[in-house]
C-alpha cells in the first residue's frame, strides 16, 4: 500500500491555479502473470489535446531504464527528475500497485486522460498500456491494459 | 599482508563467490546456445527489407529488435491481443517463442541479486570485489612463491591442495579478474553511479504530421544493415505525430511517418560505448565464445575455495599455541621464527617445550620483531627461518635483515640459525643462509654453525636438536611431528639381505599389503594409493620420532617395500633390520608429491647410491609405458650390495630399462657414481638437451658430488642444475 499525501504538491503540474480543491484517490493496478521480472510503471496525465500535464507515480528506482517507457520518456523530453520524490518499486507479475493521492478535482470530467506506461526486461516495451479518461462516472471501473495489466481502476 | 589479504576475503566471502561463480558459468552457456539457434539473417540485409517482411505477415508490428546474438524478435498486436516471437529473417515470419527463458531468469536474478533486490545486488557486488581481491593478492602471491612474474608458469611442488590451487588459479586469474571488474562496472552503472546513460535525444518538435511513407523506401532504413540494428520502435497507431524510433550500433534517430526522412539523431556517447563494451565481456551476449571461456574460468573459484580452505586449515594445525611462553625480557633463549605458511611455528614449539622441559626460560616470537636491546637476559638467540620463493624473507621475518644492518654492533649473545627448506627447490634455504652471512659480517658470535632441515624432516631437526643440547650442555631430545599421521601395522613378507661383505648389512624389506576401507580406497588415503618414491615413516620401539624412508613400491605392485641399511646403533633401521617374515611394524605413508617421475615421455636420468636406488626400481618395474630410463648405479662391491641386481637385467629385457651404468668404490680405483656420469658426458648431455628430467637420491655427499659434475658436464651447453630446478627437470630426494 502506497499511502501518498499531499505528494502531489510536489508536481506543479497538476496544481492548477484556482484549483485548490482536492480529494484522496486510490489507484490500483494489478497485473498479469507475464512470466517475466517486475514491471516497469509510469503513470500520467494528459490533457484533452493530448499534451502532458504531469506524472502521478514512477514504479521503477533505475533512472536508466526509464526511456523503455516510451510515450512518458518522450513527453519528459528525458528529463526525468520531474518522479523524484514520487517513485517506488517496480511491481511484480501478478502483483498489484495501491497508491493514494490527493488529485484536484477539477481534472476530473474535464477531458483529462491517464495514462500507465509499462516496460519489463526482455520483453516488450508497452507504451499507453492503459488510456482512461479521468470521470466521475468512470471511478471504481476496472479496465484491462494492452499487455501486463490485468485490472487498473480509480476509486473515491 | 598480502597473504592477509587473501585469505580473509576468501574465507569470508567463499559462499558469496561460489554461488557467483557457479550460477556465472551456467549463464555463460545461454549466449552460445541463443547465436547457434537464432536464425541469422544473410550478410548485407538491410533493415528496410528485414521490416518490410515482418510487416507483411505482421501488419500490426510495433517494435523489432535485434539481440547482440543475432536473434530477431518482433512485437506485435493483432486485434488487441498482444504478440510476439522470435522472426526468421528470411521469411518474417515467426519460428519460436519470445517468451523469456524462466530458468535464464531464474539464474539471472540469482547471479546478480540473490532474489533481494537492491540489497541483494550490493551483496553479490560485494562479492565481485571480493573476488576481484582475491584475484589481484593470490596473483601477486602465486608470483611470490613462483620466484617473479616471469616464472608464473614454473612447475609446482607441494602437497596437492597447494599445488590444485595455484595451478588452477593461475590460468583462471584473468577470467576472473575481467569478470569481477566488470560486474562491479555493471553494478555502479545500474544505481546510475556512472555517468553512461543515454544522451537526452529530443524528441523532435517539428514532424510533418503526415503517415503512410512506404518503410522499405526510407533510405535511413535502406542504408542500415541488419547486422547494426538494435531496435526499431513503429509509430503509435493513428498518431501522426509520432515517429519511428531507430536504435542502431552507433546510436538513436527518428524516423518521420510521413516523409521517411531521418529527423534527428545521437551518436552514443563514449561512457555508453564502454558500458555496452564492459557488457558484452561480462555476458558474453555479443561474444558467446569469450562468455563460455569465462564459464570455464568461473569453474575453478569453488575448487579453489575448497583447497583454499583445506590450505588455511593445514597451516592452522601446523601452528600451535605455545604455552608457558616467557616476556622477551625475561628469557634466557629467544627463538626467533621467520615462516610462510605457519609450519616452522611448529618446530618452535617443540624447541620451546624441550627447552622449558629443560629448565629454560624460553621467548618464542616471530623474526620481524627482532629487538636485541630487550633481551636483557638472554643467553642465546636462535633463528628458525623459512625461505619463501627465490630467497625472499617469509612473511613473519619481513624486515629482520634491515633491522639487523642497522644494528652498531652485534648482540653478545650467541646465534644458532636453523634453515628450512626443500630442496628441490633452486634456493634451498637462501634466506637462512643470507641471515647467517650476515650476522657473520656483523662479527655475531656463534652458537652453533648453520644447520638445515629438509621437507620438515623430524631426523634433521632431531640431529640438530642434540649437537644444540652438546653446545648447551643440557641432554634433550627433539622429538617433532607436524601432523600426527594415522598408522597402520604392517607384517614383513619377505627380506632380502646385502652388503654384509662390506660391513654395510642391508635388507630389501617387502610388506604385505594392509587392509583398507572402501572409504580409504575411494578418497586414495593411508596405504590405499601411492607411488614409488613417497615416503613410509616407521615408529620404531621405544621413540615416537618416526623415520622415513623411500618407498621401492607403488600400490598396484600389490606390496610395500623398502630398502634399509642397519646404521651401527641406528634404533630404527636396527629393529627393522632384525624383522623376520610375520614379524609386524607400525607405519604410515607421508606423500612425497616432489619427487615423482611424472607423466611425460621424455627420457629420465636415475642417479642414485647405496639404499637411494629403491625408488628408482620402483620407478622402472612400474615403467610400463617403456619411457627411456637411463640408471647410474652407485654401490661398494658388485658381489656384495647390488641391489635389485637380480631383477635389473630382467627389467632391462623388457624395454622398462633402457640402460644401467654401475660404479663400484671397494676397488683399487674407487668409482663413484659421479664418476660414472662424467663417463657418460656426451650421452647425459644429448638427453638432458633432449629435455629428459634428472631425479637423484641417496645420501648428501652424494648428491653434493652429482649435482657438481652435472655442473661441470653441462657447462658447455649453459645449463645448469640450479637452471633444470627451476624448470622442475632436476629433483632430489636426500638424506
Amino acid at each position: 500500500m502506497k499511502s501518498l499525501l499531499a505528494t502531489l504538491a510536489l508536481t506543479t503540474a497538476l496544481t492548477l491555479p484556482g484549483l485548490a480543491m482536492a480529494k484522496p484517490v486510490a489507484l490500483t493496478t494489478t497485473l498479469n502473470n507475464y512470466g517475466g521480472d517486475g514491471a516497469y510503471l509510469a503513470l500520467y496525465v494528459t490533457d484533452a489535446s493530448g499534451a502532458y500535464v504531469g506524472s502521478l507515480w514512477m514504479a521503477g528506482g533505475k533512472s536508466k531504464y526509464y526511456e523503455h517507457l516510451s510515450d512518458w520518456y518522450r513527453a519528459m523530453g528525458g528529463d526525468t527528475a520531474q518522479v523524484n520524490g514520487i517513485t517506488g518499486a517496480s511491481v511484480g507479475a501478478g502483483r498489484s500497485l495501491e497508491i493514494t493521492l490527493d488529485l484536484a478535482d477539477a481534472l476530473f470530467d474535464a477531458g483529462y486522460t491517464l495514462h500507465i506506461d509499462a516496460a519489463v526486461e526482455d520483453m516488450r516495451d508497452s507504451p499507453n498500456e492503459v488510456a482512461v479518461p479521468l470521470t466521475t462516472d468512470g471511478a471504481g471501473t476496472p479496465v484491462t491494459g494492452r499487455r501486463y495489466i490485468a485490472s487498473f481502476s480509480y476509486d473515491m | 599482508m598480502i597473504r592477509t589479504l587473501h585469505r580473509w576475503p576468501g574465507l569470508l566471502a567463499l559462499v558469496l563467490v561460489t554461488i557467483l561463480s557457479l550460477s556465472g558459468a551456467v549463464l555463460s552457456v545461454f549466449p552460445a546456445v541463443e547465436r547457434i539457434t537464432a536464425p541469422q539473417a544473410e550478410a548485407g540485409m538491410s533493415v528496410a527489407v528485414l521490416v518490410d517482411g515482418i510487416q507483411a505477415v505482421y501488419p500490426g508490428v510495433e517494435q523489432i529488435r535485434r539481440s547482440p546474438s543475432g536473434r530477431i524478435t518482433a512485437y506485435w498486436f493483432d486485434q488487441g491481443a498482444p504478440g510476439a516471437a522470435v522472426i526468421d529473417p528470411a521469411t518474417g515470419a515467426g519460428v519460436a517463442s519470445a517468451d523469456p527463458n524462466q530458468a535464464l531468469r531464474w539464474l539471472t536474478n540469482l547471479h546478480r541479486s540473490f532474489f533481494l533486490g537492491d540489497g541483494g545486488r550490493i551483496a553479490m557486488a560485494a562479492g565481485a570485489a571480493a573476488m576481484l581481491v582475491l584475484s589481484l593478492s593470490g596473483a601477486v602471491l602465486v608470483a611470490r612463491r613462483a620466484g617473479g612474474w616471469r616464472h608464473w608458469f614454473a612447475p609446482l611442488r607441494g602437497p596437492l591442495a597447494g599445488r590444485l590451487h595455484v595451478e588452477i588459479a593461475r590460468i583462471a586469474v584473468i577470467g576472473l579478474v575481467l569478470s569481477s571488474t566488470t560486474a562491479l562496472w555493471m553494478t555502479a552503472s545500474t544505481f546510475d553511479l556512472l555517468p553512461d546513460g543515454g544522451a537526452a535525444t529530443v524528441f523532435p518538435a517539428d514532424v510533418s504530421g503526415e503517415i503512410g511513407f512506404t518503410l522499405d523506401q526510407m533510405p535511413t532504413l535502406r542504408q542500415t544493415p541488419v547486422a547494426d540494428l538494435r531496435e526499431l520502435s513503429f509509430p503509435y497507431p493513428g498518431d501522426a505525430t509520432d515517429m519511428f524510433t531507430l536504435k542502431t550500433d552507433r546510436g538513436t534517430g527518428y524516423l518521420d511517418q510521413g516523409t521517411g526522412a531521418l529527423v534527428a539523431w545521437a551518436d552514443l556517447t563514449g561512457w555508453e560505448r564502454a558500458s555496452e563494451t564492459i557488457y558484452m565481456l561480462h555476458t558474453g551476449q555479443g561474444a558467446a565464445t569469450l562468455g563460455l571461456v569465462l564459464g570455464m574460468m568461473a569453474l575453478g573459484v569453488p575448487a579453489m575455495g575448497v583447497t583454499g580452505v583445506l590450505i588455511w586449515l593445514a597451516g592452522r594445525r601446523g601452528r600451535p599455541r605455545i604455552r608457558g611462553n616467557q616476556p622477551a625480557g625475561r628469557a634466557e633463549t629467544i627463538i626467533l621464527v621467520g615462516s610462510e605458511g605457519g609450519s616452522t611455528w611448529g618446530f618452535a614449539a617443540t624447541l620451546h617445550a624441550a627447552l622449558t622441559a629443560a629448565g629454560q626460560g624460553v621467548h618464542v616470537g616471530p623474526m620481524s620483531g627482532f629487538a636485541p636491546e630487550r633481551y636483557v637476559r638472554a643467553d642465546r638467540i636462535i633463528l628458525l627461518a623459512a625461505t619463501y620463493g627465490d630467497g625472499a624473507a617469509p612473511t613473519s621475518a619481513k624486515g629482520f635483515l634491515d633491522r639487523l644492518s642497522a644494528l652498531e654492533r652485534a648482540p653478545d649473545m650467541p646465534l644458532a640459525v636453523l634453515g628450512f627448506g626443500d630442496r628441490s627447490f633452486p634456493a634451498y634455504c637462501a634466506f637462512a643462509e643470507a641471515v647467517a652471512a650476515a650476522a657473520q659480517a656483523k662479527g655475531w658470535p656463534e652458537l652453533l654453525p648453520p644447520d638445515t632441515i629438509d621437507r620438515q624432516s623430524p631426523q634433521d631437526f632431531a640431529r640438530w636438536g642434540r649437537a644444540l643440547g652438546e653446545a648447551l650442555g643440557i641432554p634433550f631430545e627433539l622429538s617433532h611431528q607436524p601432523v600426527l599421521p594415522k598408522t597402520d601395522t604392517l607384517t614383513l613378507v619377505s627380506r632380502r639381505d646385502y652388503g654384509a661383505e662390506v660391513h654395510a648389512p642391508t635388507a630389501i624389506l617387502r610388506f604385505a599389503l594392509p587392509r583398507v576401507s572402501p572409504w580409504q580406497r575411494l578418497t586414495g588415503a593411508r596405504f590405499a594409493g601411492f607411488q614409488a618414491g613417497d615416503l613410509i615413516g616407521i615408529l620404531p620401539q621405544g621413540s615416537a620420532l618416526p623415520r622415513l624412508y623411500s618407498l621401492a613400491s607403488g600400490r598396484r605392485d600389490g606390496f610395500i617395500e623398502i630398502v634399509v641399511k642397519k646404521h651401527v646403533d641406528g634404533l630404527c633401521s636396527g629393529q627393522l633390520t632384525a624383522l623376520e617374515p610375520g614379524d609386524t611394524v607400525t607405519a604410515f605413508l607421508r606423500r612425497n608429491p616432489g619427487f615423482r617421475p611424472g607423466r611425460s615421455r621424455a627420457p629420465l636420468i636415475l642417479i642414485g647410491a647405496g639404499t637411494g636406488i629403491g625408488p628408482f626400481a620402483g620407478f622402472v618395474r612400474s615403467n610400463g609405458s617403456r619411457r627411456p630410463i637411463h640408471l647410474f648405479f652407485g654401490m661398494r662391491h658388485a658381489d656384495s650390495d647390488f641391489f635389485y641386481g637380480e631383477e635389473l637385467p630382467g627389467w632391462q629385457a623388457e624395454g622398462r630399462l633402457t640402460r644401467l651404468v654401475t660404479a663400484v668404490s671397494r676397488r683399487a680405483r674407487p668409482h663413484y657414481v659421479q664418476d660414472a656420469l662424467r663417463g657418460e658426458a656426451s650421452q647425459v648431455t644429448a638427453l638432458i638437451r633432449n629435455g629428459a628430467g634428472v631425479m637423484v637420491c641417496g645420501g648428501r655427499d652424494m648428491a653434493a658430488g652429482v649435482a657438481e659434475a652435472l655442473a661441470e658436464i653441462l657447462a658447455p651447453t649453459g645449463l645448469t642444475p640450479a637452471v633444470l630446478k627451476a624448470e622442475g627437470r632436476y629433483v632430489e630426494d636426500v638424506y
